[in-house]
């Protein structure tokens, strides 16, 4: 489903945030890249929907090159990803309802069809009841479940989340993490970047271990 | 085929809930807009209601032929088969004194006038159609007619309508070129303020783009946007021209009817008001194109 051969990501200037980073994750795997501050988890979660292109190697997401995908290709992969980006990256003029519903803007679906996914996806982070309200009113947990109801709206089969737990105390990350097992339990495939090791205790998922943008063995 | 025409409508509400938003600012874009377009829109209303009057006179290369009022029947004859001997001559009329006279009476304001002369000052006349309507052959051919006896005086009737419809040739140049120069300002108009309207929206934009949007999905509540602010400066633009022409009218009825005329400068009609709505239109859509083009690149 996801697949990371002889990957290097290399910014203007020459610094090397990715170096040889090779894996697979097969349909409906929960998977964690963990690594301190700066070890190329946030620059290798980018490369899956093409923020960031490789400057070596090939990213296959469900079969397709995505570093190779010409702009125009974009949306139509990015919105077969659920997407949890680390500053959430939530529209403060909007409220709840209106930034949940903003992936299905720009689909085929009926405003009735988007309105029930909307209220669905909602029901499944535990914010039903709080369309109106304004993100800012909101926790910073349940800004984080926010933008995991929007990731997941479109109903994808892959979620991508870059340190959805980061500035969390244990228990609201605690909560977030069970959210993403939960999606992973329907046979959702979930990669989660993370800084912090310990939160991830009691999950069963495979963990990829990031050093200095390398993947360790 | 339906989820477009959505897309569209959505993207069209869009546009116009954030031009009522900011009524203020839309007020003024759209007074400077309509203030652009007025001054050309006007210029060509006025010339189109100049050349209505010029086309009420024949612009054909065409000379009067007065005889003399003494002129006999066999100078008025040999005159007329001079005139169709000449191969210059396309044709040629012959106008009697009695019909003149008749004509003079018809033409409005001037019946008072011809009944208190009392007799018939007009002479007979030849209404000359020259095949050549260049001035110089129109001026030879005038020459050579004033030689024929009994012939007291040739006019070159259609000189002045062609000097005219010279003076409205160049009056249309002169518009188009002011047209084209306004235009590219009201496209600058629109340039700048959906330059502005990307920046305050960068945000939504970039999450936008990050979630699935296609550049196509987030430009067109721009390209809406520049539409219809240009199409609320053209509807600026007819009320300046219905407001300035019924300013102007007062001072023309007046001077026309000191002429006997009823005559008034008419105003744009339908499909010239249509016409300068689209073209406003067209241009802002136009000047919010260009700048999506730009801008929306430069937020990654």
């Amino acid at each position: 489903m996801i697949s990371f051969s002889g990957v290097s990501k290399r910014y203007p200037g020459g610094h090397e945030v990715l170096s040889d980073v090779s894996f697979a994750l097969e349909a409906g795997e929960l998977a964690f890249v963990v690594g301190r501050s700066g070890a190329g988890k946030s620059t290798l979660l980018k490369l899956i929907p093409a923020i960031e292109r490789p400057s070596a190697g090939t990213v296959l997401v469900n079969g397709q090159n995505v570093g190779a995908l010409r702009r125009a290709a974009l949306p139509y992969l990015r919105r077969n990803l659920g997407l949890v980006f680390q500053d959430q990256k939530l529209l403060y003029d909007r409220c709840v309802y209106d930034n949940v519903v903003l992936p299905l803007a720009f689909s085929d679906h009926s405003p009735r069809e988007a309105e029930r996914r909307a209220r669905a996806a909602l029901d499944k982070v535990g914010l039903l009841g709080r369309e109106r309200a304004s993100p800012v009113q909101l926790s910073g947990g349940e800004q984080q479940r926010l933008a995991i109801a929007r990731a997941v709206v479109n109903r994808p089969a892959i979620l991508v989340a870059d340190e959805p737990t980061a500035n969390l105390d244990a228990e609201s990350a605690r909560g977030i993490l069970d959210i993403f097992f939960a999606f992973n339990q329907v046979g959702v495939t979930v990669l989660i970047a993370t800084h912090d090791e310990a939160t991830l205790a009691g999950y069963a998922g495979r963990v990829l271990r990031l050093a200095a943008g390398r993947l360790l063995p | 085929m339906r989820a477009w025409l959505r897309h569209h409508r959505q993207a069209f509400a869009a546009a116009l809930g954030k031009l009522l938003a900011q009524k203020s600012a839309t007020l003024l874009n759209a007074l400077v807009i309509g203030v652009v377009l007025a001054l050309p829109a006007g210029g060509h209303v006025l010339l189109a209601n100049l050349l209505a009057v010029t086309q009420r006179f024949s612009p054909e290369p065409q000379l009067s032929l007065f005889l003399q009022a003494a002129a006999t029947k066999a100078e008025s004859d040999a005159v007329a088969a001079r005139l169709r001997a000449d191969t210059r001559v396309a044709a040629a009329r012959f106008v009697p004194r009695e019909e003149a006279l008749k004509s003079l009476r018809a033409t409005e304001g001037l019946a008072e006038v011809v009944a208190a002369l009392g007799q018939n000052p007009l002479p007979d006349a030849f209404v000359v159609r020259a095949r050549d309507a260049a001035p110089e052959a129109l001026d030879a051919l005038a020459r050579d007619l004033r030689l024929l006896g009994g012939v007291a005086h040739v006019q070159v009737d259609s000189a002045w309508a062609r000097r005219l419809a010279a003076i409205a040739a160049t009056g249309r140049i002169a518009i188009g070129v002011l047209a084209a120069l306004l235009a590219v300002g009201l496209v600058a108009v629109t340039f700048n303020t959906i330059r502005l309207q990307i920046l305050t929206h960068a945000e939504e934009i970039e999450v936008s783009r990050l979630i699935g949007a296609t550049d196509g999905y987030i430009a067109r509540p721009f390209y809406y946007f520049g539409f219809a602010q240009g199409v609320a400066g053209g509807l600026v633009a007819l009320a300046i021209l219905w407001l300035g022409l019924s300013a102007l009218n007062v001072g023309v009825q007046e001077l026309a009817s000191s002429y006997g005329s009823t005559f008034r400068l008419g105003f744009p009609g339908a499909a010239d008001a249509l016409s300068i709505l689209a073209f406003a239109g067209l241009l802002g859509w136009l000047g919010s194109y260009m700048s999506v083009s730009v801008h929306l690149r430069q937020i990654t």
